[in-house]
Formats: structure tokens, sequence, C-alpha cells
């Protein structure tokens, strides 16, 4: 069986898990839905406030909101596994056990557990992108829903990256590995406004650092038909989003040598 | 060839050490000291396919690291493994394909799933063919009697049910090599039986070679030809199991129920371990008085109700042999 269909039955399996416990698993699916949801009120309260931010209306920002937060719903419930490794499988000793496996570990991890309550983050995404369609000039056409897939893919991709690298530093240290949490849901927070409100440090940051302005920022502006304020020349931005990508392999690279480094410390 | 090839087998942690307290935790930030702990210094043996070999030793002495390597898990800092042909950390997937494994401690079925999904998922993860993991699968699950928990989630089954599904779970994919890792610990008298019984059958019936570790002596005595005993990151012996117990311990027990109260026994190569108002224990070596000499000697000079005589039990030879060796945990 190859990989992907493995990974199929991974996902099966881990649904039929929490089919064990039908209840909370809805519970836990409508409370991440309402818990995430506070976040578009926030930034309803700040444009009411000012009319609009940096030549940006609600309506648009919306479309920023709806299309960073559907692509991390969808990498957050994919990578539960990493998340998770440090304290679940490196201090545990459960990782002795994936590699008992003849398959590889990275897979292991990524079919370890799909959690179905990360639809409620999705869930209210979808609805705000409803919300933006209506309120701002947004053409859903083939090209326009191919750019917003596209983001989506790219945009999946750099979050996995960033959780890969969290997984990886367990290798080096078991302590907390809450500072990844400042890069996916600060990530996140960052990416549902857009970029050209930021100052250029921060705007460096997200566009050459970790590249979330080229998953989210960019992909919209194409979207939206808008020339980006900050310059970035037109034929470049539909382009953007192959920088997830590149995020995730270097993620990659540092994986295999964290590996490498478990083979010969053990712990 | 040996099926399994263990070669000058060396391996060094580094254990960063810090002071205790705060002040501790904050200057190991900064500067940490290192220490060197040598898991293992020089482990040589090989196995040849069909045996059946008991790892034994006190806790710390190297046991897991040396499974860890073959299994694939860890790299030696120094020496030369083969299982099978292959080198188990420079061959991880190949490798681990064709082991199976068993931990007593830990778990490699999925909590949540009925015992049946988590061998279809591994028939998968292993990639068994189906018409060769149906056969599989209903052979093991005969037995194992496994039958009647199939459709129970993992999490509902006693620890002796669960060890018998891991059994199944670590041989579906039919491995030639089987590596225990203390395979009955926790476990009820009757499931200590069914496992040993198991492991004996997958030994000789299926000629699987095993590799146990384990600190009950009983399943060594119950199954194993050949003992190593590693202390301290060394192999302190090699060797069949009953010249394990006669080399470190000729010592036998004769227990004695007099008809009156018990008498002074005075004889040469003959010492008394304990006494109550009508029994004694007494320890002697066979080799300076044969049995029937010692019985018929006492039979001679006083009424006796009763008398048998024990060997020393395999605890006491084991803890002798850590004591002699000087291997016992620090």
């Amino acid at each position: 069986m190859n990989a992907l269909a493995l990974y199929g039955r991974y996902v099966v399996a881990s649904l039929r898990a929490q089919a064990q416990y039908p209840t909370a698993t809805l519970m836990l699916i409508l409370g991440q839905c309402a818990a995430t949801s506070i976040e578009i009120l926030g930034v309803y309260a700040l444009f009411s406030r000012f009319g609009s931010v940096g030549g940006w209306k609600f309506g648009e920002a919306a479309l920023f909101y709806a299309l960073v937060n559907i692509t991390f719903s969808l990498a957050d419930l994919l990578t539960r596994g990493f998340e998770v490794f440090g304290t679940d499988f490196v201090r545990t000793g459960a990782f002795d056990r994936v590699l008992l496996r003849p398959r590889a570990a990275a897979l292991q991890l990524a079919g370890y557990e799909v959690r179905l309550s990360r639809l409620g983050r999705m869930m209210q995404a979808v609805a705000v992108l409803v919300i933006a369609t209506r309120l701002a000039p947004i053409h859903w056409d083939a090209a326009t829903v191919a750019m917003a897939l596209w983001a989506i893919t790219g945009g999946v991709a750099m979050f996995c990256g960033i959780l890969v690298l969290q997984a990886t530093m367990a290798f080096w240290t078991v302590e907390s590995l809450e500072v990844a949490n400042v890069l996916t849901y600060g990530g996140v927070q960052a990416a549902q406004y857009p970029l050209n409100i930021y100052a250029t440090w921060f705007r460096r940051l997200l566009t050459f650092g970790v590249p979330l302005a080229c998953v989210a920022y960019y992909p919209v502006l194409v979207i939206l038909n808008r020339p980006d304020p900050l310059g970035a020349p037109d034929w470049l931005l539909p382009f953007t989003p192959l920088a997830g990508f590149a995020f995730l392999t270097l993620s990659f690279l540092a994986w295999r040598a964290g590996m490498a480094r478990y083979a010969s410390t053990g712990s | 060839m040996s099926q399994i090839l263990v070669e000058a087998l060396a391996k060094t942690y580094r254990v960063a050490e810090r002071a205790p307290g705060l002040s501790g935790a904050l200057s190991g930030l900064v500067r940490r000291r290192w220490r060197e702990v040598h898991a293992l210094a020089g482990v040589s043996f090989s196995l040849e396919a069909g045996e059946l070999l008991a790892f034994i030793g006190p806790n710390g002495a190297g046991k897991s690291t040396t499974v860890k390597i073959l299994s694939g898990i860890l790299r030696p800092t120094s020496g030369r493994v083969e299982v099978g042909g292959l080198v188990p950390y420079e061959d991880r997937i190949r490798h681990v394909a064709r082991i199976g494994v068993v931990f007593g401690q830990r778990s490699q079925l999925w909590w949540d799933l009925p015992v049946l999904d988590g061998f279809d998922l591994l028939a998968d993860i292993y990639r068994v063919e189906p018409a060769r993991y149906r056969k599989r699968r209903d052979e093991l699950v005969s037995m194992l009697r496994l039958e009647p928990l199939l459709a129970q989630p993992v999490r509902q089954l006693s620890l002796g049910q669960r060890m018998r599904a891991e059994f199944a779970a670590a041989l579906l994919h039919d491995p030639q090599i089987l590596f225990l890792d203390e395979p009955t610990i926790g476990l009820d008298a009757p499931s200590k039986l069914a496992v040993r019984e198991f492991v004996r059958r997958l030994n000789r019936e299926q000629g699987v070679t095993v590799l146990l570790t384990t600190h009950d002596m009983h399943d060594v005595e119950a199954l194993a030809e050949r003992v190593i005993v590693i202390g301290h990151g060394r192999v302190l012996t090699d060797s069949p199991f009953a010249s394990l117990r006669s080399g470190v311990f000729a010592e036998r027990r004769l227990h004695v129920d007099f008809a009156g109260p018990a008498p002074e026994i005075t004889m040469p190569g003959v010492t008394v371990r304990s006494r109550d108002e009508g029994s004694l224990e007494l320890a002697f070596n066979p080799a300076d008085i044969p049995a029937p000499q010692l019985i018929a000697a006492i039979t001679a000079q006083h009424a006796v109700d009763d008398i048998h005589v024990d060997e020393v039990a395999i605890e006491e030879v084991i803890a002798r042999f850590y004591d002699l060796h000087d291997a016992r945990e620090a």
C-alpha cells in the first residue's frame, strides 16, 4: 500500500476513534467555532470604529481573515502528531514504537490524529468568507477560485512547516515549546490583517522569514484584483504561494537532521 | 552465517549535569556540564536462526540499549551489528519490516480502536498481502484465543488480554526474529504461563529466533536454553542456563520435618540455614556430600516425618551472580 493510501487508512482509523465519543467531538467542534469567532468580532470592531484601515474596508479585511483561517484550520487538522511530538512521543518513548514500523516517521505522525474539533475554526471562517463576498467587490470565477485554492494549498504547506519545525525542536530540548505558538496562532492573527498596515521590518519578516504574506496577503490582492500598495510587481503575485512549499521543504531538512540526532542520543 | 551478529558494541551517552534548584537550572542554560555514561562498553555475541536467548541483567546494565540498537532505533558509538545481513540503524525501514518487537510496558495497538481494526491497519503498514494477512491473522487468533476480543476497543482489555493481542500485532507480518522486552511484566500467573507457552511454540514449531529481556527468572527458566548476563555494559557470561546455575551456586537445600524437636546437626559441608520447632532447612553442596548420603545419615539418627530437596531459587542465583560481579545497580 502506498504512502497516500496508508495515510487515508490512518485518517479513517482516527475518525473511527473519535466516533467512539460522538457528543464530546460535536461539543469540541462547536466550542472551537465559538472561541475562534471572537476574533472576527475584534476585526469588525476595529473597522466600525475607524471606517477603513490602511485603505482597506471591512469586507476586504474579512477576505484576508477568512482565507488565512481556512488555511490554518486545515493545517491544524493535519498536524496533531507534530504538535504533540515532544510531549506525547519523545518524552514518553512512544517515538520508539513509531521507528519500529517500516514507514517514514513523518507519515506516521501526520496520520496520528485528525482532529475533527478543528472544523470549528473552518466553519466560522467559511461563514466570514460568505460575508466578505457580499460586502467586497470579489468576483468568484474559475481564475479567482483557483487562486484561492492555490493560496490555501501553499498556506497549509507553510503552517505544516512551522509545526514540523516545532516537532524538530523536541529532538534537542524537552522544555516547553510554547514559542512555536507565536508563529502559528500569532501568525494567523498577523495574517488576518492586510500587510501594508504593518511596520517595514515586520512586513519583511512575514514575506521572507516566515512567508505568511506569500500565502495570504499577495494571493488575496490577486483575488481582489488590486495592485500591491507596496509596489510588488503584479506578475509575481500569483507565484507567491510557492514560498509555502519552500518553507515546508526546509522544515523537513531540519527534521531529518533531528532524526539523525535522535538515533545517536536516544532522547 | 549467524542471524544476529554483534561485535564490540559500545554506546556512550552524554548526559547534561545540572545543579539542583532554580539557580542550577539557570546556569545550566548558559554553560552545560556533560558527563559521559558508558551504557555499553564492548558487547559481543552472535545468535543462530531458531535460537532462543534470554538477556538478563540488573536495571541500567545496558539491556534496553542493546535491544534498541538491534531494532534500529539507536546508532551505536562504535562496534558492528548485523541482523539478517542488514545493519539495523543504516537501513531502518527494511530492517524493521523483518522483525517483530513486543514491549511489556508499551502498547503498539490503537487505544480507541477495536483490536481487529488495529490488526488491519498494521497489515497495511507492513504491506502484508490481503490473502497472506488473513491466513496469518486467523492462525494467530486461534493460537492466542483472541476471537472473543477482536471487536473490543483495546482500552477495554485487561493487561493479560492486551498482551495476547500485542503478540499477534507483532507477528502479523510473519517476522523470523522476535525481540521481547519484559513481555510478562505485571501479568497474573495464568497469563504469564500463556505467554511463555506461546513463545515456546513460536520458537520450536515455527523456528522464530527469539531474544528476550526480562527480570522474571521464571521466564528464563521456562524458555531459554542460553542466557547472556549483562552488567556495566559488558557481557558477564554467555552460557547454557543449567551451567549458569551450577557454576554460580552449586548449593542445594534440604528441608526436614522431624517427629520430635529439631536436633543439632553437625556434619562437614552442611550448614543450618534456618530452624523452627520441629524442622530444619539445611544447605549442602552435592559435590561434598550427595543428597542420598545426607538423607540416609539424618534418617539413621532421627525420626523424620517429611523430607525434600530444593534447588536454590533462581532469583537468589542471579542476585548472587550480580554480587560476585559487583554488577548491582549503584
